[in-house]
């Protein structure tokens, strides 16, 4: 492959322990839109990452990949340093990024340092190209923003599960990369996570339940439900204050955004802060005993049913519906 | 310890969303205008170490006269001294740039925003102002403990939280968990008096920059009714799902 001298579209690809995040390839699906739009090619970032050629399916012509162990945890102003030297080698024109907790931690350091315009949260490719024109989610997904931005560089912030991923016929070429590391004053204590579950920005398909379970001891179906699905598990607002399930699974407006395909909200009456937080998701399901309960005007399927009974019959249907599909 | 917290001054999230001037501005006819939920957090948190600690608070907004009640709230909530910027706040870059030069001038040790307004929900004007000031930056703050010059913080992860140190100067993007919803304040009406007599200082805006322009709104297309179906009959919903919605 000929060494491209001129701009490209550069795509921060996130990875976890060697391996591409979803949101990665469905960010390097929409770098290769633009770069479409722009007639130019896709270079990706990134760091840690061992099958980098995986990244060729989704339209990236080039990756390159820093391996350093003192990158081994995320660290914004290390990573968003990483881009930058990154951004500046390929003369990027655009810097694609996702809306994971880390990218939009880096983005605005990225914006800072490269007097880059930034739009986050941005749902489609642009609109047009010049004047380079996107449109994203505000006032808490009840409206979108059609946002310009003026500067050279521009950097796009990529909303979750909005593009999709987009197959492509091509390969990658891997370049080592070997940026320089600033000093960083924000140092990793400890990390809490849980490594074997579907985290809620990741997932396509999320399941929630609200304070119709009555208590923490009922989960265990709730959990069964996202397991059939291959889904991240979230709660309500007061499922989470009462104690009932961390913090980091509650999804609303002062929790996590979501932006799921599938949203099965069970025993969620459906504040209007929880549904700020939950409307990008492109297909909501409520299952209720209450047929007034205002998740039934926001939703596309629902049930009006007690959810210790709709819930295992739902469990049973899945599976066989699964063990017929395969 | 100086610490200064951004409000933004948003509609509440009970509020319709309307638009006017061919949707290219936020409609605020019979809208009525909280302290941004995140912010509010932080703000919360700050009464603390200015209780406990010591701290003095201030308080800034990028805006017109119309956000003042605003940070007279916030004023009455506890804050010492409050600061408006007079110009129309139009992207993050020209609010943190804004902001930067009064943290700066101020020489504020640690600056609470929050993690992202709930208007614009751009998550960019708390990473831009520590990256201006060349200060420490933790975004999605949970939790907040300071020692002298040394701080431990929580940030909530995907998936999950992570704890680190570092030390001041400080900006901090807060949310909830960084106070108990239970904790945040409702002003009494001593401290709505006292708000009063507050100083509340005009500064006028140095920047003119605007890296990003915003054309106009769109509201959603509107959602159909629900589909009901059967308790009984699950095997139609998992239909559904399958061939017309395609989510499973």
């Amino acid at each position: 492959m000929t060494k491209q001298k001129n701009m490209s579209v550069l795509v921060y690809t996130e990875s976890e322990k060697g391996k591409f995040k979803k949101t990665a390839l469905e960010v390097a699906s929409y770098a290769k839109a633009v770069a479409n739009q722009l007639g130019t090619t896709v270079t990706a970032i990134s760091v840690n990452a061992n099958d980098t050629a995986e990244l060729g399916k989704y339209g990236v012509d080039k990756i390159l990949n820093v391996s350093d162990s003192s990158l081994e945890a995320f660290n914004a102003k290390s990573y968003a340093a990483v881009i930058v030297q990154a951004a500046k080698q390929v003369d990027a024109k655009a810097v694609i990024v996702s809306s994971s907790a880390d990218s939009k931690y880096l983005a605005p350091i990225l914006a800072v340092n490269l007097d880059a315009g930034y739009a986050s949260n941005v749902v489609e490719v642009p609109s047009t190209t010049s004047p380079f024109t996107v449109k994203r989610t505000a006032f808490t997904n009840k409206a979108f923003n059609l946002t310009t931005i003026n500067t050279p560089i521009k950097i796009v912030g990529v909303s979750n599960n909005s593009f999709g991923l987009v197959e492509a016929n091509g390969n990658a070429s891997t370049e080592d990369f070997s940026p320089v590391l600033p000093n960083t004053e924000v140092n990793i204590e400890s990390i809490d996570k849980a490594s074997d579950k579907v985290t809620i920005a990741d997932a396509e398909i999320v399941v929630s339940a609200g304070r119709g379970m009555k208590g923490p001891e009922n989960w265990g179906m709730i959990e069964e439900l996202a397991e059939v699905l291959g889904a991240a598990t979230a709660c309500s607002k007061p499922v989470s204050d009462l104690g009932w399930r961390p913090h980091a699974e509650h999804v609303g407006q002062t929790g996590k955004p979501v932006a799921s395909n599938l949203y099965i909200a069970i025993g969620i009456s459906g504040a209007i802060q929880h549904l700020a937080g939950i409307n990008a998701s492109k297909v909501k399901v409520v299952v209720n005993t209450d047929p007034e309960a205002p998740f039934f005007k926001a939703a596309d399927y629902g049930v009006v049913g007690d959810a210790f009974e709709v819930v295992p019959q739902l469990i049973e249907k899945l599976k066989a519906f699964k063990a017929s599909n395969t | 310890m100086k610490i200064l917290v951004c409000i933004s001054h948003v509609p509440d999230t009970t509020s319709k969303i309307n638009f006017t001037d061919n949707d290219s501005k936020f409609d605020t006819n019979g809208v009525q205008f909280v302290i941004n939920p995140n912010d509010e957090f932080g703000l919360t948190r700050a009464m603390w170490f200015k209780e406990k600690q010591g701290a003095s608070v201030d308080v800034i907004n990028v805006g017109g006269t119309d956000t003042e009640p605003t940070l007279r709230k916030a004023l009455a909530i506890g804050a010492d001294a409050a600061i408006r910027i007079n110009t129309e706040a139009k992207d993050g870059y020209q609010v943190a740039k804004e902001l930067a030069k009064v943290a700066k001038d101020g020489s504020y040790d640690l600056v609470i925003a929050g993690r992202e307004s709930i208007d614009y929900n751009g998550a960019m004007v708390p990473g831009m102002l520590a990256t201006l000031l060349d200060a420490n930056f933790v975004t999605n703050c949970i939790k907040l403990e300071i020692e002298g010059t040394k701080a431990t913080a929580s940030r909530e992860i995907d998936g999950g939280k992570e704890t680190v140190t570092t030390s001041l100067p400080l900006v901090v993007g807060g949310q909830k968990g960084l106070v108990n919803e239970s904790d945040l304040r409702i002003p009494n009406m001593r401290g709505i008096m006292m708000a009063r007599k507050k100083p509340l200082t005009v500064l006028e805006p140095t920047t003119t920059i605007n890296e990003t322009t915003s054309v106009k709104f769109e509201k959603p297309e509107p959602k159909g009714n629900v589909k009901l179906v059967d308790a009984d009959n699950l095997d139609e919903l998992v239909s559904l799902l399958h061939n017309e919605a395609k989510v499973i």
